[in-house]
C-alpha cells in the first residue's frame, strides 16, 4: 500500500482505528496496521489525524504512463441537445481558458452532432480557439458508442493535455467510456480546477465521501487528464460577437458493430423544469416545513423575489416536492446571488451544494443548526412567522 | 437467462459526521451497507428472475473480506450465487483499475445476458465503474436506467433518465445496465432466506484465481491519485439578527438592499 505506518512513532493509542474513513486500520501487537480497505485517501497524513505523525506516504513505482510531453491544449466537450449548447459547456470554456492561459496553450471545443455548424461560431464567441467538429447522422443525439468512438479517435490523433466534460447525464456517461478507452484517469464532479504551470499537473478538487470530505485528485503519468465538472460551478466568459477561431473537421466513419444501441425515442418531462443553476435567487424549504403544503409559503417568497423554489433532500425523500428542486450533493449545485434556507438544518450534503452562494440567509428554529455556520444572516425563529414578515417588509 | 449484478459494500455516508474539534470524520458506529443504487440493480435482476423462470442471478463484488456480510444480504434477497474478488493487490484502486478487476471476475464467472450495476456508490459518487467495466468487456452499456421495458431475444429496451425527461434505448445483449433509485423498490429479506444465506458458500477469488497481472490492478494501475483530502472549510461566521420577528425581517431586507442583493 502507499500508506505506511512508521512503527517507531506509533504509540498504539488506537485513535486512528476509529478515525480512518475506510475503517482500514487495525491493531496488531499494539501497532497500527493498514489493511486492504485503504484507498489512500490521505486523511491519516493530516496533522490532526495522528497525534504522533505515525503515517507516511510511500511512493511506489506504478505502471509506466505515457510520454506526457506530446500532449497539449485544453479541450472542452461541447455538449449539444436538440442543436442547443448546454450551459455547462460554455462555463467549461471559461474555466478552460483560465487553465490554458496558466500553461500557455489553446482552449478547444470538441463538438459532435448532425449539421450543427452554427454552434461552431457560438463556441468561438464563448472563447474556443479551435473547434474540432464531427458531423454525422449517428451523432445527432448522444449515443455512448458513436460519441466514444469519435472522441477517443480525436484524442488519439490530437493528444489534448486536458479534457473537460459537464457532469450531466451525458458527460458522466461519456467521460468514463472515453477514459477507459484511452487508459487514463477521470475525476468526477469536480468543483474546482487548478493547474500547476511547472508540470501542467491538473489539480481536480471534488467532494468525496458523500460531501463529508473534499479531495484533490491528480493524474500525473497519464494523458489526457480528464474531469467532469458540475454545472453551475464555473463561470462562462462574456460572449464576444464575431470572435473567430479555427475549425477542424473530424473524419467520421462507423463500421458494422460499432454502434450497438439505438435511441428509439426522447421523451421530455411534462413536469415544470426548474432551472436552479441559472437562478439568481433561490428560496429553499427543508424538513421544518412539516408537510408539502409548506412549499406554498416558500413559493410566495420566491415569487416576490423573482426567484425559484429549492428543497432539501429530506423534503424530496418525503415526497413533498419533485427531485428537480433538490439542492445538494445528490441534487443540484447552486450559487445564486441570494440563497434563503427556510427550516433546513444544513446537513453537510446540503451545504456542499449551496455554500458558494453569494449571500446566504438562514431561518431556523434551532440556534445550533449547522446552516447558521455558512449563513451571512441568520434568524432564529418559526419560519411560518418569519417568512410572512419578510414578505411584508419587502412591500 | 443469466444475470450478473455488480455490488459494493459502502459506509452509510448519511450517518457520517465531522468531529467539530479535530475536523476529522467520525466513522465509529457508521454501519456498512449494500450501496443503495446496487440494491436497485439487484432488485431489477430478481424481478426479471421472477418473470422469466430458469433465470439465475449472481452477485459479484470487489472488496475486503468483510464484504461477505453484504454479499450474504444479497443472497438473502434472492441471489443464487455470490463472488468476492478480494486481495491486497486489488486495494487502493481507482475506477479505471477497479473495472479491470471486475471485468476479470465477470469473465471467469462465465456467460451472461445482462449485467446490472448501481449507477454510483455513495462513498465515491463517480458513476464510472459500470460503463468502464462494460468497455473492458467489450459490450455496450446504458447508464441511469429508470425502467426496463422489455427483454427481447437479442436486445433489451430500457428508459434512460435525462435531466429533463428520459430516452428510450434499445441495446444489444449482452450489456451493462446501471440502475438509479427510480427503477424500483428493493425487496425485503425473509427469515428463511437469511438463514439459508448464512449457510451459503461465497466464492472468493484473488489475483491468482483471476489470472491477472498484479501490475494491471489496484493502486499501482490507477492513473489517478489523491493528492490531499480535507474537510471543507466552513464559510466565515455570519451575523445573527436580533429583535422581534418584524424587526429582524426589516433588518434583513435593509441589509440585503444595502449590499445590492435586492
Amino acid at each position: 500500500m502507499a500508506i505506511r505506518v512508521i512503527n517507531e512513532k506509533c504509540k498504539g493509542c488506537e485513535i486512528c482505528v476509529k478515525k480512518c474513513p475506510q475503517g482500514a486500520i487495525t491493531m496488531e501487537n499494539k501497532l497500527a496496521v493498514i489493511g486492504p480497505a485503504c484507498n489512500v485517501c490521505n486523511q491519516c497524513l493530516e496533522p490532526k489525524f495522528c497525534p504522533f505523525g505515525a503515517f507516511e506516504k510511500v511512493v511506489e513505482e506504478g505502471v509506466a504512463g505515457v510520454d506526457i510531453s506530446q500532449y497539449k491544449d485544453v479541450w472542452v466537450f461541447a455538449e449539444q441537445r436538440d442543436g442547443k449548447l448546454m450551459n455547462v459547456s460554455l462555463e467549461l470554456l471559461g474555466e478552460g481558458k483560465k487553465l490554458a492561459d496558466d500553461i500557455g496553450c489553446k482552449v478547444c471545443a470538441i463538438l459532435c452532432g448532425e449539421n450543427v455548424d452554427s454552434l461552431v461560431s457560438e463556441l468561438y464567441e464563448y472563447g474556443a480557439d479551435i473547434v474540432y467538429y464531427a458531423s454525422a447522422p449517428e451523432l445527432k443525439t448522444y449515443n455512448p458508442d458513436s460519441y466514444t468512438k469519435v472522441i477517443y479517435q480525436a484524442v488519439l490523433k490530437y493528444k489534448p493535455d486536458v479534457v473537460l466534460f459537464g457532469a450531466t447525464h451525458v458527460g458522466r456517461d461519456l467521460g468514463p467510456n472515453v477514459a477507459v478507452r484511452a487508459e487514463t484517469g477521470l475525476t468526477a464532479d469536480c468543483t474546482q480546477l487548478d493547474i500547476d504551470p511547472s508540470d501542467k499537473k491538473l489539480m481536480q478538487t471534488r467532494p468525496a465521501f458523500g460531501g463529508n470530505l473534499m479531495a484533490t485528485i491528480v493524474c500525473p503519468k497519464h494523458r489526457p487528464q480528464m474531469s467532469t465538472v458540475r454545472p453551475g460551478v464555473m463561470s462562462k466568459l462574456e460572449r464576444q460577437a464575431n470572435r473567430k477561431g479555427e475549425r477542424i473537421d473530424l473524419e467520421v466513419s462507423f463500421a458494422p458493430g460499432d454502434i450497438r444501441m439505438e435511441v428509439v425515442e426522447i421523451v421530455k418531462a411534462v413536469k415544470e423544469i426548474v432551472s436552479l443553476t441559472d437562478a439568481e435567487v433561490i428560496v429553499s424549504g427543508g424538513a421544518g416545513l412539516g408537510s408539502a403544503d409548506g412549499f406554498g409559503l416558500i413559493k410566495q417568497l420566491a415569487d416576490k423575489l423573482g426567484g425559484v423554489v429549492g428543497a432539501s433532500r429530506a423534503c424530496v425523500d418525503a415526497g413533498w416536492i419533485d427531485h428537480s428542486h433538490q439542492v445538494g450533493q445528490t441534487g443540484t449545485t447552486v450559487k445564486p446571488k441570494l440563497y434563503i434556507a427556510c427550516g433546513i438544518s444544513g446537513a453537510i450534503q446540503h451545504l456542499a451544494g449551496m455554500q458558494s452562494s453569494d449571500y446566504i440567509v438562514a431561518i431556523n428554529k434551532s440556534d445550533v443548526a449547522p446552516i447558521f455556520e455558512v449563513a451571512d444572516y441568520g434568524i432564529v425563529g418559526d419560519l411560518f412567522k418569519v417568512v410572512p414578515a419578510i414578505i411584508d417588509a419587502l412591500d | 437467462m443469466k444475470i450478473f449484478v455488480l455490488v459494493k459494500q459502502v459506509p452509510d455516508t448519511n450517518e457520517v459526521t465531522i468531529d467539530p474539534v479535530t475536523g476529522t470524520l467520525i466513522r465509529e458506529g457508521v454501519p456498512s451497507i449494500l450501496n443503495p443504487d446496487d440494491a436497485n440493480a439487484l432488485e431489477e435482476a430478481l424481478a426479471l428472475k421472477d418473470k422469466h423462470p430458469g433465470t439465475t442471478v449472481d452477485v459479484v463484488s470487489m472488496g475486503p473480506p468483510q464484504a461477505t456480510y453484504m454479499l450474504r444480504e444479497c443472497l438473502a434477497m434472492g441471489a443464487d450465487g455470490a463472488y468476492l474478488l478480494s486481495s491486497r493487490a486489488f486495494g487502493g484502486a481507482d475506477t479505471c483499475a477497479t473495472s479491470t478487476t471486475l471485468a476479470a471476475g465477470v469473465k471467469k464467472m462465465g456467460d451472461y445476458d445482462i449485467i446490472f450495476a448501481g449507477r454510483q456508490a455513495i462513498d465515491g459518487d463517480t458513476a464510472q465503474v459500470g460503463p468502464q467495466t462494460a468497455q473492458r468487456l467489450g459490450i455496450p452499456s446504458v447508464s441511469y436506467v429508470q425502467k426496463v421495458r422489455e427483454v427481447k431475444d437479442k436486445t433489451v429496451v430500457v428508459e434512460r433518465a435525462l435531466e429533463d425527461g428520459f430516452e428510450v434505448v434499445e441495446v444489444q445483449k449482452p450489456c451493462v445496465l446501471t440502475a438509479i433509485k427510480e427503477l424500483n423498490t428493493p425487496r425485503y429479506m425473509t427469515i428463511k432466506q437469511i438463514e439459508d444465506a448464512y449457510k451459503a458458500e461465497i466464492t472468493v477469488w484473488d489475483e491468482k484465481a483471476l489470472n491477472v497481472d498484479t501490475k494491471t490492478v489496484g493502486l499501482i494501475a490507477s492513473p489517478t491519485q489523491v493528492m490531499k483530502s480535507f474537510t471543507p472549510p466552513p464559510k466565515g461566521a455570519g451575523e445573527m439578527l436580533h429583535g422581534t420577528i418584524p424587526e429582524m425581517a426589516a433588518t434583513l431586507v435593509a441589509k440585503l438592499t444595502e449590499k445590492h442583493v435586492l
